[in-house]
């Protein structure tokens, strides 16, 4: 049973930051807290996403030792740099053999690529998220959701009052 | 017809009509920026959306006389390269989307100079037209990360344009803030789904991800995938009761992105729950291993019920269409998760004809928000005498939302109704009638309203919506009358689309 928990370690990690952040962003009346978690919880999916890219034993997706020598089907490729390299390797595009074609374990790269662009996303989520707060603070004082839903349903219940006294007029 | 648009199109577009829908938007959008006001921002986003429109064209006679159309993007052959693929499915939603966008674009131009202060305005244009390039990327792509990546261009765009709002009525702010919140939880989601999938096939390719998903049949990663896919796109597609971002989005953001993502925005995610749940699960797994129907179909009823329920007591008109626009999604859902090919085609041919008339209810609300600068039901009173022309199509689109014989509405209603005898689901079939007669409520108390009232504040200004409002709003009228009358053109475009739906994962 121990053994069951420990070997799966980076998942559990991965499912208490997900369910904390989740948390936070449902319970947090708080508008800045709400946006941690909210980030909290993305991270935990960045983080799912690199597990799943590693490989027992593999190293960091960069050719090194005799995969990088210029040599056979694979000359086109050394020369490459290391982008274009992994590239090829997470898939074993272009008709080279990621199985034959290569002596050492590497991890796969395509989730950090993917991250990379998921990164991006939240950052920019995040910016508007906090360009909001900022507006919200202007216009309401306040950057608790609870005090902001008050006065919003204050300024309805006048409006609502406003139609009444318009039909009685 | 279909080679005449072919015949006009130059080759080069005719080429990279697929690339060229997605950029064009992108690129104008970096230009409009630098605009120094808003009447040439609005100029460039008519280019552009006509622009994309013309591709979508272009893609519709590509799909229909040569069949599927794959473009590789910057040449990697797929499934490791990003591909664009344009079947009957998406291509409906491409010219929905483009179309929309074109008779957004041109209505925009009067609205926005009421509602968006003057230095927010070329700013205001590119953030629509960079939703508008998510909106359709989302529909165009055929990889599963790709449309993520879409979807929240999309959606970081509209919480900026749902804030623009702000100016009006300060709930805009929170309302983009919760939008903000609930999407990306939603989109979050996704990605966890896609997540569990490349674990299981170790592919984002939608088609390939099928393939291998149908050899390997489901285990619990998949299924586990599965239910976060549905869960994610449900949130975005606002699935009852995952809705509850968008009754305060719609009724406070300016009234032109009410317009535009009421007919677009949660379309598009339909989409994308219809392409996941059909071409990628294999319509098997997903109706018998995973109780789709089981799920989605009572969901969709209590939508349709709850939400016209709800819609029946607002005193605010955007929010009242707001919570008729969650209890159409039940209707389109309800059409999904019948799971046959007429059910599916019902719920697209209805989703299609809620875009058109949720468009022109929203363009004449915009009507009279930028004429009397009220969007109460008190504010209604009397405009059928002072705007008729607005209120007119005001009503058509009301009475094509309630269904009634001759307008589009009551056509796509009728399909759905079909659809669900021939499944035995008579239940639904009641439901959706008893949805319909809470619409002639709440419809009837706008339209008693309208034309049968006297108004409430005399003094008002009231009068008819400038004629760049006026024309979008009468196509869309006039296409809803059509569709009323000859919906034809239309059934064989969702028939087709249904049809790829469910073939689309086997035959590539």
């Amino acid at each position: 049973m121990l053994e069951f928990i420990l070997e799966r370690a980076n998942y559990w990690a991965i499912i208490s930051l997900m369910m904390i952040g989740l948390y936070i962003t449902y319970q947090s009346t708080n508008l800045i807290k709400k946006l941690v978690g909210l980030s909290v919880f993305q991270t935990s999916v960045f983080l799912f996403y690199i597990t799943l890219g590693k490989i027992a034993g593999g190293s960091a997706p960069i050719l090194f030792g005799e995969d990088a020598q210029p040599h056979g089907s694979e000359a086109a490729h050394g020369g490459e740099g290391i982008a274009g390299g992994s590239e090829h390797l997470a898939e074993g595009g272009h008709g080279v053999d990621p199985v034959i074609g290569l002596h050492e374990v590497y991890s796969n790269p395509l989730p950090h690529v993917l991250i990379l662009t998921a990164i991006v996303v939240g950052v920019g989520t995040l910016a508007v998220g906090l360009a909001l707060i900022v507006r919200i603070r202007e216009a309401y004082g306040t950057i608790e959701s609870d005090e902001m839903r008050q006065m919003d349903i204050a300024v309805a219940d006048a409006q609502d009052a406003d139609d009444i006294v318009g039909t009685v007029v | 017809m279909y080679q005449f648009i072919l015949d006009l199109a130059p080759v080069f577009f005719e080429r990279h009509s697929p690339v060229l829908l997605i950029i064009v938007p992108l690129m104008f959008a970096g230009i409009t920026t630098f605009m120094p006001n808003g009447r040439i921002g609005w100029v460039l986003t008519v280019i552009a959306s006509a622009i994309s429109l013309f591709c979508a064209l272009i893609l519709l006679a590509q799909v229909n006389l040569l069949g599927v159309v794959s473009y590789q993007l910057g040449g990697w052959a797929p499934p490791l390269g990003i591909e664009f693929r344009i079947d009957s499915l998406n291509v409906l939603f491409l010219l929905l989307v483009t179309g929309i966008g074109l008779l957004a674009a041109i209505f925009s131009l009067p609205t926005v100079e009421v509602e968006v202060r003057a230095e927010k305005r070329a700013l205001f244009y590119a953030a629509h037209l960079i939703c508008l390039t998510g909106l359709a990327g989302v529909a165009i792509t055929g990889d599963a990360f790709n449309l993520f990546v879409f979807l929240e261009i999309s959606s970081i765009s509209t919480y900026v344009l749902v804030a623009l709002g702000g100016t009006r009525d300060r709930r805009a702010f929170s309302a983009a803030f919760n939008y903000l919140i609930m999407g990306t939880i939603g989109a979050t989601f996704f990605v966890i789904g896609v997540g569990f999938l490349y674990a299981a096939t170790g592919t984002l390719n939608m088609v390939d991800m099928a393939a291998r998903l149908a050899e390997s049949g489901g285990n619990r990663t998949v299924q586990a995938g599965f239910a976060f896919i549905v869960v994610g796109l449900g949130l975005k597609a606002a699935v009852w009761p995952l809705h509850q971002w968008l009754p305060n989005s719609y009724a406070y953001a300016p009234s032109f992105v009410t317009m535009f993502l009421s007919a677009t925005a949660t379309k598009v995610a339909i989409y994308a729950l219809i392409r996941m749940i059909f071409t990628v699960f294999v319509p098997d797994f997903t109706f018998e291993a995973s109780h789709f129907a089981l799920i989605f179909a009572p969901l969709a009823m209590i939508a349709m019920v709850a939400c016209s329920f709800q819609a029946v007591f607002q005193s605010d008109v955007r929010r009242m269409l707001a919570y008729s626009s969650v209890a159409q999604v039940g209707y389109m859902i309800l059409g999904v998760a019948i799971g046959t090919g007429a059910g599916l085609s019902a719920g697209l041919f209805h989703l299609s004809t809620h875009a058109i008339m949720k468009g022109a209810l929203f363009m004449a609300v915009a009507g009279v928000v930028l004429t009397y600068k009220g969007t109460r039901i008190n504010d209604f009173k009397g405009l059928g005498r002072a705007a008729p022309l607005t209120m007119t199509a005001f009503a058509v689109a009301g009475f094509s939302l309630i269904g009634m014989p001759l307008t589009a509405g009551f056509q796509s209603k009728w399909a759905l109704l079909q659809a669900l005898l021939e499944s035995g689901w008579g239940f639904g079939a009641v439901v959706v009638v008893l949805s319909s007669i809470l619409a002639v409520v709440y419809m009837g108390r706008v339209l008693q309203a309208v034309f049968f009232e006297a108004p409430a504040n005399p003094r008002k200004v009231r009068r008819e919506a400038p004629l760049l409002l006026l024309l979008p709003l009468w196509v869309l009228t006039l296409l809803n009358l059509y569709i009323g009358i000859q919906a034809d053109w239309v059934i064989d475009l969702t028939n087709a689309a249904a049809e790829a739906a469910l073939l689309g994962g086997v035959v590539s």
